[in-house]
């Protein structure tokens, strides 16, 4: 006797709400929808018959072009723009990764999110080094083209604003507003550079030389101190991202990534690495940089994202297209290494399955996380849990609000809630 | 990675070739002279190593800060829009002025990215007194008192024993 839809659910439930398992659908000759599918392409079919050949077949089409862009069909997929004190300090600006309108892992480098502290540098290479002084043997001094001669390591690795998600973090009631605006503070690239390892071996650290401070060459000559640690063990100066020189948002020609690390700490337009005994106490890390905590004290020096993830879809501002089979996905990430699980749920947590990870999951990367959802077409909230190599989970808002002061939205790694409702929006609702 | 043996001998001959560089890349960093170096490319330390010869006082501060930053910060320091530097306030509890840990920073920080419009451009001296300037408005200098590069470290920032040291607590590891 063949199964009904009903029994074929039942035989892929994984946890409450509707989550089903791949594996079992998989199984079970992917029964589930196939009868449906087939109908509607029949239709389509159908369609196609009767109408008449598109332009596009009979005519010849475009010629090459030496640097290709977007169909023009998608002109919508554009970061989302914050500019906070608007034509006061226009240059003091944020633009978020439209995360919900991308699939995959890497992000497109057009689409790289942006925070300028002093806007974006008009920068002539050809004037541009990058100096390694202080408490070394040898002051030197790089030009692109003897860079360009060095042995490149390629990495793919996240970088995350130590302020994402900061709407979530200080707004008393959910913003509604899609990925872009909530968590777009963070994308993923290839990157492309030389180890600094090999050129602070170069110019010769002295053993006092625990920290680096490094300077951009942009209006604000914007200064972070780093650990020596963290430079030697895998600090890269990035030259290339997804394959092409870095944009000029991602600090062209130079920048340094430090994987895992909050974004400001990532020198966009690297000039200069100072080697010092002691950390600076630059401006950033005096003060917007550091975490007002709930019992007045603050942190310092507070370097490293925690766990986090997002489902990307369905999220924010979209809308669902009627009851039936969909594909829960999102994106996960630590800057503590790989994402050892996500667990979603569509129950508001009261049960939880754990989801598929897209190879290859690697360590402080974006990993892409999915689970096929039957929607019943009732209210449904829907939740991702990640928990990295170091076994940290990540916290629910009203947990993580706990710890911090009510003002704080720095390293916001909190649960995302999105809650369907029966007419098929998709809402911002806190947990 | 290796160090093939003839390097080794022709280091040893008095070549100068960096040994490690040269196992690992092609050695090509030039030498950089200390006038190749500009100021910004180092930041003044708590310790107010790095601070320049000049000085100035609040009461020279006043008419450069009213001109130069008022429109962002507010007149006096409180009112904003842009992150007041009088505080703790509701708007900015990290009030720069009282919120960061040494005076240096602040002098270091206009001399580097401010204003904003028009970075680098005040005088060291300029510098110096509006950093007096905010130190007056936030309570922590006399009026008339001058601060230069022998005594700028000497301002004891009122919030600098409340932070915990997180790297040096638990190296990297999120909070």
């Amino acid at each position: 006797m063949p199964q009904s839809t009903t029994e074929r659910l039942d035989a892929a439930r994984n946890a409450g709400g509707g989550l089903l398992s791949r594996r079992r659908l998989l199984g079970g000759g992917l029964a589930l929808g196939g009868t449906a599918a087939a109908a509607t392409l029949g239709v389509i079919e159908e369609a196609r018959a009767a109408r008449a050949a598109p332009e596009w077949v009979t005519v010849a089409g475009e010629a090459v072009r030496g640097y290709g862009i977007p169909a023009a069909y998608e002109a919508h997929v554009k970061r989302a723009l914050i500019q906070i004190y608007k034509d006061l300090a226009p240059g003091f600006s944020f633009s978020g990764t439209p995360l919900q309108l991308l699939r995959g892992t890497i992000t497109p480098n057009g689409l790289h999110y942006e925070v300028h502290h002093g806007g974006r540098p008009k920068l002539d290479p050809a004037q541009h080094a990058l100096m390694i002084h202080g408490l070394v043997e040898r002051p030197l001094k790089f030009d692109l083209a003897a860079l360009d001669r060095y042995p490149m390591a390629t990495r793919v690795h996240f970088l995350e604003c130590a302020g994402n998600s900061f709407f979530n973090a200080i707004m008393d009631q959910p913003m509604q507003a899609g990925c872009d605006m909530l968590h777009g503070l963070a994308s993923n690239s290839e990157w492309t550079g030389i180890p600094l390892a090999v050129l602070m071996q170069e110019a010769g650290v002295k053993p006092e030389g625990r920290w680096v401070v490094a300077v951009g060459n942009d209006a604000p000559s914007l200064s972070r101190s780093i650990p020596m640690e963290k430079i030697m063990a895998d600090g890269i100066l990035a030259l290339y991202q997804n394959g092409e020189r870095l944009r000029p948002e991602q600090g062209y020609p130079m920048r340094l990534l430090l994987p895992g690390y909050e974004g400001n700490m990532n020198v966009k337009w690297v000039t200069s690495l100072w080697v010092t005994k002691a950390p600076a106490y630059t401006a950033g890390e005096s003060g917007e940089y550091t975490d007002l905590l709930s019992d007045g004290k603050a942190l310092k020096f507070s370097f490293g994202m925690g766990v986090k993830s997002v489902i990307t879809h369905p999220s924010g501002t979209m809308s669902m297209r009627g009851p039936g089979l969909y594909e829960i996905s999102g994106l996960a990430w630590s800057g503590s290494g790989v994402v050892r699980k996500v667990e979603v749920s569509a129950d508001a947590g009261k049960s939880w399955a754990e989801a598929d990870l897209t190879a290859p999951v690697q360590s402080r990367a974006m990993t892409r996380f999915s689970l096929p959802w039957h929607w019943d077409g009732g209210p449904a909230r829907l939740m991702s849990r990640a928990e990295d190599e170091t076994g940290a989970i990540q916290p629910t808002r009203t947990d993580w609000k706990k710890r911090y002061a009510p003002s704080n939205f720095m390293h916001n790694n909190t649960i995302q809630a999105w809650q369907v409702s029966a007419a098929g929006s998709v809402e911002n609702v806190y947990t | 990675m290796f160090t093939p043996r003839w390097l080794c001998v022709l280091a040893c001959l008095g070549t100068f070739v960096p040994i490690t560089a040269l196992a690992d890349g092609p050695g090509l960093g030039q030498p950089l002279a200390e006038n190749e170096i500009p100021f910004y490319a180092r930041d003044v330390m708590p310790d107010g190593t790095g601070l320049p010869p000049g000085s100035g006082s609040a009461v020279q501060g006043q008419p450069v800060y009213q001109a130069q930053c008022g429109s962002c910060h507010g007149q006096t320091g409180a009112e904003g829009p842009v992150n007041p530097l009088v505080g703790p306030s509701e708007s900015n509890p990290k009030a720069a002025g009282q919120y960061w840990s040494y005076a240096t920073t602040l002098f270091d920080y206009i001399r580097r990215a401010m204003p904003f419009n028009a970075p680098k451009s005040l005088s060291v001296d300029e510098v110096y007194a509006v950093t007096a300037y905010i130190l007056y408005r936030n309570g922590l200098l006399a009026e008339d008192a001058v601060v230069s590069a022998s005594n700028l470290a000497d301002v004891k920032m009122p919030n600098r024993d409340n932070f915990i040291d997180l790297w040096a607590a638990q190296r990297d590891k999120p909070y």
